[in-house]
């Protein structure tokens, strides 16, 4: 894959993780690029999960490197990602059910005032700010986010990941909860985040999902890499055959 | 224990959002009130019946007028009964809030006053050479105290979190290891009398009397009010929904009228008058004829006081409270928000073991000497009071007011029944029900309110 535009925002190399002698990510390495969508597709249990947790520092990798804007990243822990505005939105969205809206948001980086105090005025306004942006009928700011629907939960952890600046986003299959109307919103976001130069790395079982969201596409089965293409470059078909197969379709070799 | 927060629809809660009733406009925790009601209920049940015994009469009205439960003496006794199980129920809120337990604070209750007498009556009088009676001896001894305390809660945290042993098992192991390690150091002794200066924790050894009763009440009131108006200011400054002013007043004069009656009520139970001639002659002054003054409030409720007001800024205000909170509701997500759970969970039991060491001030000081089964069953009273108070065992869900709450109706409940002579089995037997009763109608309440 040769890609003369810039150079790589994020890169992945020779990434290896094994839990108890099976190899949930068998070397592989990725590139990502500034404002693109990077499709991770495979079956349960490719290792797609496992890598981008590895990026994200959900889990320490056995082997391999990272590098942010050519720099290598030393990434051990979620804090350490955080530091490389590496944001993830889990597919589980990984909120705090008790909490609230802004308490989620800010879970981690609390704005403080002088005193060393969590300032829950302040996030609660920045927390009004962000979401008038991406859901604007959010009104439940005072509600545990267990009493919000899926759809608002969802915009909830949306807002987290990109209130902080996020370079690189990490996005576990983000719609794989919502109605028609909410997936379409996370559409346009990605478009929009896009536009933005932000990197994205887009897990999703949904093909022609990928094939509308996406530039690139990487498959992963048992491991390893089936190899990474062109999303204009093949068809549906193609895609299925990679996930299904392990086979890269001719047009793309 | 696995997370068993109901996933809520938004469908029905929805329209009770809408139905602001006078409680919502407030912003007053129903459940909260349902307490407050149902201490009101206790106390009314206690001195209906109480004034029964004493008048015999058929007159409801002679019953309550006759009654000995809602009486300045009993509202005293009661409050510094309920200190030293309403100290250590505040931390117990934090370990349930984050989906543990801990069995051992009555054991580390006995070691840390077992610690804090040794201290006092054979360390430094002893070894150190410092008098009896020197005014150095009661913070030394509370210090050392406080500081076991933490030392077995960091121990235990770091088995519990590092090591990743249940809570359950860390402590129980530590509720047979640490009275007897007190039992062993002091040789199963009862070590007492304990130093004066120390004693005054005790209650009623050591209250404020009525003028400084009073000057506490007005600073507890004028906080308050402070406090009130600058969430007000700061709602207003960012735009958000406030309270209307007449509910604001209502409040603060609702608050001030509580503290101010309190105040009140525990000033006007007065001092024996051979204990007030005691105090005089001990001054050398002779007591004028027909002097009579109240206790006041008793210092160890002032610590409560404090204790719930710090416990309450660090739920509330702090980070540690925010990520404790944050844990109990979902682990996963709060070691991905870059939480470092397990150093947390060190905090977190070395919180419980200093409230547990203070609790030991308390508990020793009032009974002025250590002995070894100060504390006995204590770890059931607080998760109890705990429990009774609202804190949910699925984690992520407690206050440290409920807990308080919770601690004063169990001991109502105790002190209520011996006072009109219902047998010891019964008591037990009814405080049990009680306490299932409580964490029923809790469920049927949450399932309703969606929370």
């Amino acid at each position: 894959m040769k890609d003369v535009r810039t150079a790589p925002l994020c890169e992945l190399r020779d990434m290896q993780k094994a839990f108890g002698g099976i190899r949930a990510v068998d070397h592989v390495s990725l590139q990502l690029y500034p404002g693109e969508v990077h499709g991770v597709l495979g079956h349960n249990g490719a290792g797609k999960s496992v890598l981008m947790k590895m990026l994200s520092g959900a889990y320490r990798r056995d082997g391999g490197q990272i590098f942010v804007e050519g720099q290598e990243a030393q990434i051990d822990n979620p804090r350490d990602a955080r530091k490389y505005n590496i944001e993830t939105i889990y597919q589980t969205l990984a909120l705090a059910d008790n909490l609230d809206a802004a308490s989620n948001l800010f879970l981690g980086r609390e704005i403080t005032t002088p005193m060393g105090f969590v300032n829950d005025p302040m996030m609660e306004a920045e927390t009004r700010k962000i979401m008038a942006r991406l859901n604007p009928n959010f009104r439940r700011y005072h509600a545990p986010v267990a009493a919000l629907s899926g759809g608002q939960r969802q915009s909830v952890a949306i807002a987290r990941a990109v209130y902080f600046n996020a370079k690189i986003l990490i996005m576990d299959e983000p719609t794989a909860a919502l109605g028609v109307a909410e997936t379409q919103m996370v559409a346009e976001l990605i478009g929009e985040l896009k536009r933005q130069g932000i990197g994205i790395f887009l897990i999703d079982h949904d093909i022609h999902q990928v094939k509308m969201l996406c530039d690139r596409a990487s498959v992963m089965k048992n491991g390893r890499l089936v190899g990474t293409v062109k999303v204009a470059d093949v068809t549906e078909d193609d895609l299925l055959g990679m996930i299904i197969l392990g086979k890269m379709p001719e047009q793309a070799q | 224990m696995t997370n068993t927060t109901p996933a809520a629809d938004a469908k029905p809660s929805e329209p009770t959002r809408l139905k602001r009733n006078f409680f919502q406009t407030l912003e007053l925790d129903t459940r909260m009130l349902g307490m407050v009601g149902a201490f009101l209920l206790i106390s009314m049940g206690f001195q209906l019946l109480s004034g029964l015994r004493n008048s015999g009469g058929a007159n409801p009205i002679d019953w309550l007028l006759n009654g000995t439960f809602v009486t300045p003496r009993n509202i005293f006794n009661l409050t510094i009964q309920t200190v030293s199980v309403a100290i250590m129920a505040t931390g117990m809120v934090f370990i349930i809030v984050m989906r543990h337990i801990d069995l051992s604070v009555g054991a580390l209750l006995a070691f840390a006053s077992a610690m804090m007498a040794m201290v006092q009556t054979l360390v430094m009088p002893g070894w150190l050479g410092i008098p009896l009676g020197s005014s150095l001896i009661a913070p030394i001894a509370i210090v050392v105290g406080i500081f076991t305390g933490m030392a077995v809660g960091a121990l235990q945290g770091w088995l519990v979190g590092y090591l990743t042993i249940p809570a359950f098992i860390v402590t129980l192991g530590g509720f047979l290891v640490w009275r007897n390690v007190a039992w062993y150091l002091t040789s199963g002794q009862t070590i007492g009398p304990l130093d004066q200066n120390f004693q005054i924790f005790g209650g009623i050894n050591g209250t404020l009397g009525e003028t400084w009763s009073w000057v506490f009440g007005a600073v507890a009131v004028a906080a308050t009010i402070w406090a009130m108006v600058r969430a007000r200011k700061l709602k207003v400054a960012h735009d958000f929904p406030v309270k209307p002013v007449w509910g604001e007043f209502l409040l603060g004069g609702l608050a001030t009228v509580l503290i101010f009656g309190f105040v009140w009520i525990l000033n006007s139970y007065d001092i024996p008058t051979a204990r007030l001639a005691r105090m005089f002659a001990a001054r050398g002054e002779t007591m004028p004829d027909g002097y009579s003054t109240g206790y006041g409030i008793p210092i160890s409720v002032l610590v409560l006081v404090v204790v719930a007001v710090a416990m309450t800024i660090v739920a509330k205000r702090t980070r540690l409270g925010r990520y404790i909170f944050a844990t109990g509701g979902n682990p996963e997500a709060a070691a991905l928000a870059g939480i470092n759970i397990r150093m947390l969970t060190v905090k977190l039991f070395m919180i419980m073991g200093a409230l547990a060491a203070i609790s030991a001030v308390v508990a020793s000081s009032r009974q002025t000497f250590h002995s070894n089964d100060i504390g006995t069953l204590d770890e059931l009273r607080v998760i109890a009071a705990a429990v009774i108070g609202g804190t949910a065992f699925a984690g992520g869900i407690g206050t440290i007011h409920g807990a308080i709450l919770g601690a004063l109706i169990m001991q109502s409940l105790q002190s209520g029944m011996a006072m009109v002579g219902v047998d010891a089995p019964l008591q037990n037997i009814v405080v049990g029900m009680v306490l299932v009763l409580a964490v029923l109608i809790d469920t049927f309440y949450r399932r309703r309110t969606g929370v």
